[in-house]
């Protein structure tokens, strides 16, 4: 019975693991959706983020100046996207299509510039990166039955992103629920003419929502690099940005669902390698490839209605034009 | 919005586009610390020095392919990003038509059924979506990405399992009989006694100018063509014209498809001549360049196929002639064509009407 606790422990601390960089930028994606803005580049905001916190990790050896790198990169990043979205009105997936590819191509070009090194950073050492860390007791408490492996096992010995990530969901909700230009900002992506005519500016409120945006991205690119990873790989985002993407869909735009959709797909992504060489009942080998592009196939299915149905903020992708 | 004169608009923005996203990467490159003339000069031989040719055009025929299927869809307004999706499964059309059918029919007429194979695969994955967003009203923008994901999934399973070749650890099939595969244009030069340099460019470039021409037809002389572009100027019109906006919906998506599928053509049944994983690699997305660069017309869409090919063979050369500058440049340079001519398209028109003094038009 203790055997299999531990196991289940070990597959949600995987879950947790896998599912922070999905949460921090679905919560991206969920300002930036909610102020009108839609936001497919947030697959190229993690690489950028997850690159540039390795680079200046490597460089200054600090994690922290990393950390910070990733923010700055992401958010200019999200900065092109509003340049072209906001100020120029262009059509936001186009905008979305080609920051992904810019940071696809510019993380090889300057990583080899800076590194020699096929693309990738050198491998970064434990004083570089966000080492897990032990919360108070943890040791201590370690042989209470079940809620002590519970908390030693699963609640402590993350990394700060990882904590960071969850903070981030209550962040989100009460930035946009609970205040005053949390509710301006949803207004601006359902209806941007009443913000307009209230005398508050759309594009402003736009901008603040991709810059919000821009920084959980960079969050999560150092996750990836410097304390999931202990460096940067190339297309090391390796489509979660879209994953995240599928999520904030799948929990129809709203920080609990989106969080539980995250939860959700990180565990199938736990789950899948274990399936690897076992024989599941009526199937036969387990299709562990299809496993592992299920979240997929759930959002196709909840978005074409035939179970709930998501509906996206009403002015999302709408690009605002100020009547003079 | 300004408008401008359909000389500006065809022929004069996309090279200031064009130009200004050179001009972003030639930056890029002198941050790096190289030459920006260099290292243009280098990807300008590596592209078009008489060995090289041949691949230019074939990158090209794989741009011709989804740069037509993006901008068929784009007639419409809608965004097919699933090209990567459907091209991959335009490829497997291609492998159980050749697996299955090698050993039974001649081999011209399985690579017939194959080419229709790529084009129906290709069409199907499409449909799906377009259905979708047609009668259900999801967006096809994101179902399309969805729609890459499940395909990779489903190559990653079907060509370590079921389709693997016998015998062998690598997730690929076996390869195809020679009978059914594309022919090699330098082979079929030899043929007419002209000697040409060895390379991928096979039978696929013809069918990517025929399609060229197909689509050129198809829109703007033909019914369906004419509603898709009711539908691309307004939905709300073309349906009270009485256009049948969700079939022809679900019908452009499945043309598109079709011609993404096509890409497989070039690439499995022309040069690999057997199923692998990812061989789209990216081309898809490139399709979105090229049909943003050429305006969605067929024959912007050539030229831009072209200058693409040219960019994907040239920065290869880039790897043998830098040590800091690799091919990545190139997605840089595809990254800036998007932005430049897609995203920002009108940032520069206002500036270029008044240049021009078209006072009517600066107005408008």
């Amino acid at each position: 019975m203790a055997e299999l606790w531990i196991d289940m422990l070990a597959v949600l601390d995987g879950t947790a693991r896998l599912a922070a960089p999905l949460i921090l930028c679905a919560m991206a994606g969920l300002v930036s959706e909610r102020s009108g803005i839609v936001d497919i580049g947030l697959e190229g905001k993690l690489l950028t983020g997850a690159f540039a916190a390795a680079a200046v990790a490597t460089l200054t050896g600090s994690p922290w100046a990393g950390l910070a790198a990733a923010l700055a990169a992401s958010v200019m990043l999200a900065l092109v996207h509003g340049f072209a979205c906001i100020t120029h009105r262009g059509e936001q997936i186009v905008s979305g299509v080609a920051v992904n590819i810019l940071a696809l191509g510019m993380t090889v070009v300057v990583a080899n510039a800076l590194f020699r090194h096929g693309g990738h950073t050198p491998p970064l050492g434990a004083e570089e990166r966000f080492s897990p860390l032990s919360l108070p007791l943890a040791e201590t408490l370690r042989d209470v039955p079940v809620v002590g492996p519970l908390y030693a096992e699963l609640v402590s010995g993350h990394n700060l992103l990882v904590y960071a990530a969850f903070l981030s969901v209550a962040l989100v909700w009460w930035l946009v629920w609970r205040t005053r230009f949390g509710l301006r900002l949803r207004a601006a992506g359902e209806l941007p003419e009443a913000v307009d005519s209230a005398g508050v500016s759309v594009s402003a409120l736009r901008y603040r929502g991709i810059l919000i945006a821009g920084l959980l991205c960079g969050l999560a690119g150092a996750y990836l690099s410097i304390a999931h990873g202990a460096g940067f790989v190339r297309e090391m985002s390796a489509g979660k940005g879209f994953l995240a993407l599928a999520a904030l869909i799948f929990g129809r735009w709203r920080p609990l669902p989106v969080l539980f959709a995250c939860l959700l797909f990180g565990l199938l992504d736990t789950v899948a390698p274990r399936l690897q060489g076992m024989d599941l009942p009526l199937i036969g080998p387990a299709p562990v490839a299809l496993v592992s592009v299920l979240p997929y196939a759930m959002t196709v299915v909840l978005l074409a209605g035939f179970f709930g149905r998501a509906v996206p903020p009403r002015a999302l992708g709408r690009p605002f034009a100020k009547e003079h | 919005m300004t408008a401008l004169p359909r000389w500006l608009d065809i022929g004069v923005l996309p090279v200031v586009n064009l130009a200004l996203a050179l001009l972003a990467a030639a930056v890029v490159v002198a941050l790096v610390g190289e030459d920006p003339l260099e290292v243009f000069g280098v990807l300008l031989q590596g592209a078009f020095a008489s060995g090289s040719l041949g691949y230019t055009l074939y990158y090209a025929t794989n741009f011709v392919f989804t740069g037509l299927a993006a901008a068929l869809a784009f007639q419409a307004r809608l965004f097919n990003i699933g090209a990567e999706g459907q091209a991959t499964l335009g490829g497997l059309g291609i492998a159980l038509a050749c697996l299955s059918l090698e050993t039974v029919l001649p081999g011209w007429l399985v690579a017939l059924v194959a080419i229709g194979g790529a084009a129906l695969f290709g069409a199907a994955w499409a449909v799906v979506p377009g259905w979708l967003q047609a009668y259900r009203g999801s967006h096809i923008v994101i179902t399309t990405i969805m729609f890459n994901f499940l395909a990779s999934g489903l190559m990653v399973w079907l060509l370590s399992g079921p389709m693997m070749r016998p015998g062998q650890g690598s997730p690929q099939t076996r390869l195809f009989d020679e009978a059914v595969r594309l022919p090699a244009i330098h082979d079929l030069v030899r043929g007419l006694g002209f000697e040409a340099a060895r390379s991928p460019l096979n039978l696929s470039f013809l069918f990517a100018l025929l399609a060229c021409a197909a689509v050129w037809v198809l829109i703007w002389r033909t019914k369906f063509g004419y509603a898709l572009r009711a539908i691309g100027h307004s939905e709300e019109a073309a349906r009270y014209a009485g256009i049948p906006v969700r079939r022809a919906v679900v019908a452009a998506m499945a043309l598109s498809g079709a011609l993404a599928g096509c890409m497989a053509l070039n690439e499995v049944l022309g040069v690999q001549h057997k199923l692998v994983l990812n061989f789209s690699a990216g081309y898809g997305f490139t399709g979105i360049a090229v049909a943003l660069m050429g305006r969605n017309h067929p024959l912007g869409i050539l030229g831009a196929g072209l200058l693409f090919g040219a960019l994907f063979q040239g920065g290869a050369e880039l790897n043998f002639e830098f040590e800091t500058i690799t091919h990545e440049l190139a997605l840089v340079i595809q990254g800036l064509v998007i932005l430049f001519s897609g995203a920002l398209a009108y940032m520069f028109t206002p500036w270029l009407a008044r240049r021009l003094f078209l006072r009517s038009a600066a107005h408008g």
